[in-house]
């Protein structure tokens, strides 16, 4: 390939490769303040490698199709974004890495929308590539900054509840269509009352003609504050606000606000401008914003093309949200344990250290911004519990939907049977026992003095969720586990 | 009724072996523990009374224990709390909270509302016991 400055005919019309207008560079040395982005591409047959992830680099940043004698009004080599290596990803076919840096000046500050549509704008539809995936981004400080992040964050949000040590509990009310709003604030506030932090809407209850949000609204906080009296504990039921107009959310949150709620939420479907207009109001206004990732899974699942989840968790984190749905592992959505760490700590930790084991490309550095609290969701139950702490850790809401409220004996029981078995492991790890081999004694000798955990134990102990994950990390093939 | 504040109250109360257990787990992650009291439980009395400074020096549970007894003899009868407190970069705030105390019989809350023009209610919370005058809110104080 010819060196693009020592070219002659680079400004002649016509077609040239983008390896050859400048967007492939492989001694380029990335600047601390560049935006970087891994991409796992799939050429055509017979597309070069460095020519797609030039394609990429180009066709996200300043390219076209033909060369432009326009380009030469301008620095254009320092808005060109550089695709600076491309690896082929071992033991796969046809699979490459691109890692592409994009200089800071191409993105206005603070704001997602900008961002994505750069980065993940035109390129996912280039006829060169069959496929193409965003598996990771580096966002550098200098940009990180200009970002407000988490409205509040795990710190704050603890100090805010007053519970610390151990990880929250939720439930989303079901079933997720249909009940009328009084029966609605029943669930909320039998689940509450049995032992929950946090009760949630769920992503599809806005405001339907079988339960209007305002009503909804009403007979929830009677739940949540009848739950507060009966335990002397701060509890939450994230009201879903999500709507057709900003100005119908906004209404909505306002109206959350005034009756008390320490938490709304709102579903990734509204967009990133959205998202960043409510944690501009959460911070604002005090009240905590939950995220529910609504969608996300036509983009994030397979993995040969979309965008990993660690880059929408990333975004996300800037956008400011303080909770965000990030997997369980063991649970019925997918989830490889290795890349669900690197969800979770990409959302937590304020430095993120490269590690190809759990699909982190780059080192992060946070500078600072609030860590943002992950939910695990969809299929858990308590017998899980010991396994649940081990993947996920401390920081982190554990919601048990059909785990709480399918209970033999009721909501109430079901929200204590997952307390129990909560605290019941928690005391046996800071014991110094190996809760993950005892688990299942651990929540037996608990179920001992609560009938309740021994009901769910017997109802639900043996169930699990043994399917492969589609989206493991590269470097090591680990199964999903299955007990 | 029964205060569920702090990380073990589902579980029956902690024996003081468990306590130790707990303590010895919070020193060995480099937490200072403290302990507070109060009598009144409402959960947005934030700050209860400090029995003291926080241990920042005291690497022993027994020690952290024999202050936790000194509390109770000292306030019997009240809510007391171990706080384990995280001082590291990105945390500085409390890693861990339980009760190591409690009243005999609590009295709990009562949840007044003041209905509004359009179905708004406003809430608040009533601990029964801050009705009497501190110092005389449990049986064992008074």
């Amino acid at each position: 390939m010819t060196d693009p400055a020592e070219r002659t005919d680079r400004w002649a019309a016509g077609v040239l490769p983008y390896a050859e207008m400048g967007y492939w560079q492989p001694d380029y040395e990335p600047k601390p303040t560049d935006i970087l982005a891994a991409f796992r591409i799939t050429p055509q047959p017979g597309v070069p490698p460095e020519e797609a992830g030039a394609a990429v680099a180009g066709e996200s940043s300043t390219a076209t199709w033909t060369v432009v004698w326009t380009d030469r009004l301008t620095s254009h080599e320092h808005y060109q974004a550089k695709c600076y290596s491309v690896t082929a990803v071992p033991g796969v076919e046809g699979q490459y890495i691109a890692l592409i840096a994009y200089d800071i000046d191409l993105f206005e500050e603070g704001s997602i929308a900008n961002l994505t549509s750069s980065i993940i704008g035109n390129v996912f539809g280039f006829k060169a590539l069959r496929a193409l995936r965003l598996e990771d981004m580096r966002i550098p400080s200098h940009y990180a900054k200009t970002f407000q992040g988490p409205a509040h964050g795990i710190v704050m949000e603890r100090e805010y509840l007053g519970k610390y040590g151990r990880p929250l509990l939720g439930a989303t009310t079901k079933p997720k269509l249909g009940l009328s709003a009084r029966n609605y604030g029943r669930v909320v506030y039998e689940a509450l009352r049995g032992g929950l932090d946090f009760t949630k809407d769920d992503e599809n209850i806005n405001s339907q003609p079988f339960m209007r949000w305002r009503d909804r609204f009403l007979f929830s906080m009677e739940g949540v504050n009848r739950a507060q009296a009966a335990t002397g504990e701060i509890k939450g039921h994230y009201l879903n606000v999500t709507a057709a107009t900003m100005e119908d959310m906004y209404e909505r949150a306002e109206f959350a606000k005034q009756l008390g709620s320490i938490i709304v939420m709102i579903d990734l479907t509204v967009g990133y401008t959205a998202i960043q207009s409510m944690a501009l109001w959460a911070r604002r206004n005090g009240v905590l914003l939950h995220l529910h990732r609504a969608g996300h899974g036509t983009y994030t699942r397979q993995k040969n093309h979309g965008v990993s989840f660690r880059v929408i968790a990333k975004w996300m984190r800037l956008a400011g949200v303080d909770h965000i749905h990030a997997g369980t592992v063991v649970g019925k959505l997918e989830g490889d344990p290795n890349i669900t760490r690197g969800f979770y700590d990409t959302l937590r930790l304020n430095h993120v250290p490269a590690d190809p084991g759990k699909g982190l490309y780059f080192d992060q550095d946070w500078a600072s911004l609030p860590g943002c609290m992950p939910v695990a969701s969809g299929g858990i139950h308590a017998g899980q519990m010991h396994q649940l702490l081990d993947y996920l850790g401390e920081d982190v809401i554990l919601q048990f939907g059909g785990g709480t409220i399918g209970h033999p004996m009721g909501v109430a029981a079901g929200a204590t049977a997952n307390r129990v078995a909560l605290e019941a492991m928690i005391k046996a790890r800071n014991e110094g026992r190996e809760f993950v081999e005892e688990g299942p004694d651990i929540l037996r000798s608990a179920a001992k003095h609560c009938k309740e955990l021994e009901m769910a134990l017997s109802t639900w102990g043996d169930i699990t969720y043994q399917y492969e994950s589609t989206d493991v990390p590269d470097v090591v093939a680990t199964p999903t586990p299955s007990s | 009724m029964r205060v569920t504040q702090g990380a073990f109250s589902y579980l029956p109360d902690l024996t003081d072996e468990e306590i130790t257990a707990q303590v010895q787990y919070v020193l060995d992650q480099g937490w200072p523990c403290a302990v507070e009291y109060t009598d009144d439980p409402h959960p947005r009395n934030t700050y209860w009374e400090m029995w003291g400074l926080p241990m920042f020096d005291l690497t022993d549970a027994a020690g952290v224990l024999a202050e936790i007894t000194d509390c109770r003899t000292a306030h019997p009868g009240l809510y007391i709390r171990l706080i384990a407190y995280d001082a590291s970069y990105g945390r500085q705030t409390t890693a861990l909270s339980f009760l190591v105390a409690r009243p005999a019989v609590e009295p709990g809350f009562r949840l007044d509302r003041e209905e509004g023009s359009d179905r708004q209610i406003r809430y608040r919370l009533h601990a029964y016991s801050a009705d009497r005058p501190e110092g005389e809110r449990y049986p064992s104080d008074r």
